[in-house]
Order: structure tokens, then C-alpha cells, then sequence
């Protein structure tokens, strides 16, 4: 039940976000020093902060998508669903504790 | 926990209409392009966000860079039109469920296909018009002709 509320906010999100770095990349037509303005606002400390989130978003829609997959697909998906469930968590902390060290470091060490 | 079985249902006898399977396609290319996407995505936040320098890195030139390889603009290409394709089908499926109303669902919908429409149009023009020489002073590397 939680798993499908936050693949639905997860997955709003991205596609928002989707909607947002088209047109900002798109500013690559429009000329160097526009794009590069724009890509700055990505290096602001509370945007790079918004980043982990959206990363956040990405993992967990991703690896829960893997988890529905195998539900639907797996004969003995539906009764591993709980467990697996548990393994979409632990797969999630592990990517995410390297990305936030390195991003972090990035964001903040200049 | 138990499962129960389904109470038995008596075989249909008739079809009076031929039954559209686009639902059933729609279910199976949200597993099918959720899996590629899972790659596809995964492989660009790696190298744009942790190789290297990741965000200090990203400018002009890093774009440059990438797409002057056709294998970086078929990536691109591929995790715009599958991501916005799935994101526009996940819209769908919750705008059947929460809209009620059938001027606000034809509203939303009409909303959300201008803007799918819009994003990849915008997205591949750009990925098959860029051209990093375009301001003829650039300093870039693949710009100089000798």
C-alpha cells in the first residue's frame, strides 16, 4: 500500500522534472552562455540538495518498478512481494549513500 | 496469510465485440520500457553525476562532448522518448482514477498530451539540430578546422 502511494508521487515528480530539463537542456540551441547560466542554478547548494531528492525519486520508482515486475511476472512473485519489498529498501540505502557522499562533496566542496 | 480462490465464473459465451487490447499493451510497455529506462537512466545520472567532477563538470563543452558521439544522442534519444512515453501513460492512469468528471478528465488529458507533444518535439529537435560550432568563435575542441 505505501509502495503504490510513493511509485505514484515518485513517478509525478519525475515526470515533472522531465518537463523541466527538456527546455533547460533545449537553452543549448539557444547559445553557450544561456545554457551555462542555466546549468549554474543546477550547481546552487539548495537545488544540489533538491537533486538528491530527485535521484531519491529515480531509485525508488526504479527499483519498487523491478519489485512490480517480478509480482506480475515471477511465479512465486506475489508470495515474496513483502520481502522483496524489504530488498527495494536495502538495495535503495546502498545506491544512495555513495551518490550523496559524491554529489555532496561536489555540491558543497566546490 | 491465506489465499482464497476466486469464486468460479461461468465461461463467457459470447464476445458481441471485438475487446481492444490497448490497455493490455499499455500495462506490458510500462514493464518493458520501465526496465530499459532503469539502464538508460541509471547510466547517465553515473556519468553526468559521479564520474569525474559529476554537476561542477556539466557546461556547454560536456554537452558538446557528448553529442558529438552517435552513441550518447541515441541514448538521449531513446531515454526521452521512453521516459516521456511512460511518464505520459502514468498521468493517464492516474488522471482515470481521480478526475471524476468528465469535462476535468477531458481537460487534464488534453493538457497532458499538448505537453508530451511538446517535450518531444523540443527534445529530439534539439538532440538532431545541435551543432557546438554554431557561434563561429567557439574555442571548443571539435571546432577548430586545423
Amino acid at each position: 500500500m505505501w509502495s503504490w502511494v510513493a511509485h505514484r508521487i515518485t513517478g509525478v515528480t519525475l515526470f515533472f522534472f522531465l518537463f523541466v530539463h527538456v527546455i533547460d537542456i533545449s537553452m543549448v540551441r539557444v547559445s553557450p552562455e544561456v545554457f551555462d547560466e542555466v546549468v549554474a542554478t543546477y550547481k546552487n547548494p539548495v537545488v544540489g540538495l533538491m537533486e538528491v531528492g530527485l535521484v531519491a525519486a529515480f531509485l525508488f520508482h526504479a527499483l519498487n518498478g523491478v519489485r512490480l515486475i517480478l509480482v506480475d511476472f515471477w511465479s512465486e512473485g506475489p508470495r515474496y512481494q513483502k520481502q522483496m519489498t524489504y530488498g527495494v529498501l536495502v538495495l535503495f540505502v546502498a545506491l544512495m549513500v555513495p551518490f550523496l557522499i559524491r554529489h555532496l562533496s561536489h555540491v558543497f566542496g566546490g | 496469510m491465506s489465499l482464497q480462490s476466486a469464486p468460479r465464473l461461468a465461461t463467457p459465451r459470447s464476445r458481441t465485440r471485438r475487446a481492444s487490447n490497448f490497455e493490455l499493451n499499455t500495462w506490458l510497455f510500462m514493464r518493458g520500457s520501465g526496465l530499459l529506462l532503469l539502464v538508460l537512466v541509471f547510466g547517465h545520472l553515473f556519468v553526468n553525476l559521479m564520474v569525474g567532477e559529476g554537476i561542477n563538470a556539466l557546461d556547454f563543452a560536456f554537452v558538446a562532448g557528448k553529442w558529438a558521439s552517435p552513441f550518447w544522442q541515441v541514448w538521449d534519444l531513446a531515454m526521452l522518448w521512453l521516459a516521456e512515453l511512460h511518464g505520459m501513460n502514468g498521468l493517464r492512469t492516474i488522471i482515470n482514477d481521480y478526475a471524476t468528471k468528465p469535462h476535468t478528465r477531458l481537460f487534464l488529458k488534453t493538457l497532458l498530451y499538448f505537453s508530451a507533444f511538446v517535450v518531444l518535439v523540443l527534445g529530439t529537435l534539439v538532440i538532431f539540430t545541435f551543432d557546438p560550432c554554431a557561434d563561429a568563435a567557439s574555442t571548443l575542441e571539435v571546432c577548430r578546422t586545423n
